[in-house]
């Protein structure tokens, strides 16, 4: 479901692929609902070796992340601390991953590219950033932990399935329909910095 | 008071100061931040911002880690030859890292090369990493510390220039790695960068340079001017902060220099993210001491 409430557009899972048809590149949007952490060893579990994903993220979202979890007994656990890791890593594995679980917003650090695109344009996903360093900010939208799956992989592995209110800001750097902010922008960046170059060179030539 | 009771009296504060520090950023930071947050005017920009202020606050008010990657622990001690702790120093310092990543809690950031396992308390062959200056005649001692955390280390690199390419082959080299790596590691950034005679003095030189307060300068006219002319650079790079676009992609630019052999040009640089967690404190022979990057803190 989709929502827009004090200026803030808040996706509520589960989140059809009309609900974010909408939702463009550079747009700023938040999260409630269920959100799973999912990282390298699980998208190489549900790639490589065909694995059937214990939590059910399909049009749900999930977080490139590794957590600081504390234990409270009983199988419940309080989240302390959580922050993006860099999105790029799983980038091999997003096309099928995507396939394979039918999720719909992949949340990380940084951007993606070519096979997370076509995952996005072809399957009805999006990419968000959310902004790094900001683990406290991130830990207070978790309002409980629902359960903890793949628990061997460790505590920064493990699929943590939480229920998050509008998480966020999460900005959008790729889309439904396949644009990729980053790359966009790297183009600018690369333009940008010729020129740059160019210019202080003309003005440091200090050995005569 | 013997050796002993003061090397736990330095090692307490030390465990203290270094919690502080992943939870609250220097005043310099801080100030910095906030006019950069002033100066952008896009919404995306503002909110990132904002983000990180609120952040910020919840940091202090619930007691934790502003940051999940609380780095590695590197320290740079200017210490006086007669400090009467010199022979502890060392070793109280990794001590307190210990301590800290117990009660901070700081995440454990150290794994054993070749071995590859997690040591599990923060410290391992070498970490926290401690570079030493020995100051002659003094009797007190001067401690730099630093969270190198993950993202903003990946940027670091060094290498010889030849003379050919001279300081036009610096800025080269510095913006290229703004734009590949320097995007993906937090930004808006403080760049260090180390202008020398070989790798290993450039690149220490580099780190050395993110311990300078925001807004010095370099003493050398040449060098001052070079750090102003790339930190105008930078930002009309626009990276923003996070890299999402914005009008400043930087903190400041720091360039400290030795000389160097007429047929090389060693060159390094470094990066510090926007969650720049350094700290500054002094200790006199007595252990009373004196913190130069938080006026708000005590220990």
């Amino acid at each position: 479901m989709i929502e827009h409430k004090d200026g803030k557009t808040i996706l509520t899972t589960p989140i059809s692929a009309e609900d974010i048809r909408d939702i463009h590149i550079g747009d700023i949007v938040y999260l409630t609902g269920s959100l799973t952490t999912c990282r390298d060893v699980a998208h190489r579990r549900v790639v490589e070796e065909g694995k059937s994903i214990p939590v059910d993220v399909r049009n749900n979202a999930i977080l490139h992340a590794g957590p600081i979890i504390r234990p409270l007994g009983d199988d419940k656990f309080e989240m302390v601390s959580v922050g993006p890791t860099t999105s790029m890593r799983m980038e091999k594995f997003e096309y099928d991953f995507v396939k394979a679980t039918g999720v719909r917003v992949i949340i990380g650090k940084g951007g993606m590219r070519e096979n997370t695109q076509r995952a996005c344009k072809e399957l009805g996903a999006i990419h968000c950033v959310f902004p790094a360093g900001n683990a406290v900010v991130a830990a207070v939208s978790v309002e409980e932990i629902v359960q903890a799956q793949w628990q061997d992989l460790g505590m920064p592995e493990t699929l943590w399935n939480c229920r998050v209110k509008e998480f966020g800001p999460l900005i959008v750097s790729i889309d439904s329909e396949g644009r990729n902010y980053f790359e966009e922008k790297k183009v600018e960046y690369n333009r940008k910095k010729d020129e740059q170059v160019e210019l202080i060179s003309r003005q440091v030539g200090f050995i005569k | 008071m013997s050796v002993e009771v003061q090397a736990q009296r330095m090692r307490e504060m030390m465990a203290k100061f270094i919690a502080c520090t992943g939870k609250k950023l220097p005043d310099d930071i801080t100030a910095k931040l906030r006019e950069l947050r002033d100066k952008e005017d896009s919404p995306l920009a503002k909110t990132i911002y904002d983000t990180m202020f609120r952040n910020q606050e919840l940091a202090v008010k619930l007691d934790r880690p502003s940051c999940q990657d609380t780095g590695v622990l590197q320290f740079w001690v200017k210490c006086g030859t007669g400090f009467p702790l010199i022979n502890e120093l060392e070793a109280l310092l990794k001590e307190a890292v210990v301590q800290a990543t117990f009660d901070a809690p700081l995440r454990h950031n150290s794994v054993e090369t070749f071995d590859e396992y997690n040591t599990g308390k923060n410290v391992g062959k070498g970490t926290p990493t401690v570079w030493w200056d020995i100051i002659p005649y003094s009797d007190q001692c001067e401690i730099y510390t630093y969270m190198a955390g993950g993202g903003c280390t990946l940027p670091g690199n060094a290498m010889v220039l030849m003379p050919g390419e001279g300081y036009e082959g610096v800025t080269r080299f510095v913006l290229d790695r703004m734009t590949s790596y320097g995007l993906n590691a937090c930004p808006p950034l403080l760049v260090g960068v180390g202008v020398a005679t070989s790798v290993e003095t450039a690149a220490l030189l580099s780190k050395k340079a993110l311990m300078r307060p925001v807004g010095s300068h370099n003493d050398n006219e040449r060098a001052a001017k070079m750090e102003k002319l790339l930190e105008d650079g930078i930002n009309a790079i626009g990276l923003g902060p996070q890299g999402m676009g914005g009008r400043y992609s930087v903190l400041g630019v720091h360039i400290e220099n030795t000389a160097r052999h007429p047929s090389a040009i060693g060159v390094a640089v470094n990066v510090g993210c926007w969650s720049h967690r350094r700290g500054h404190i002094i200790f006199d022979k007595d252990l009373n001491y004196k913190i130069l990057s938080h006026s708000e803190v005590t220990l």
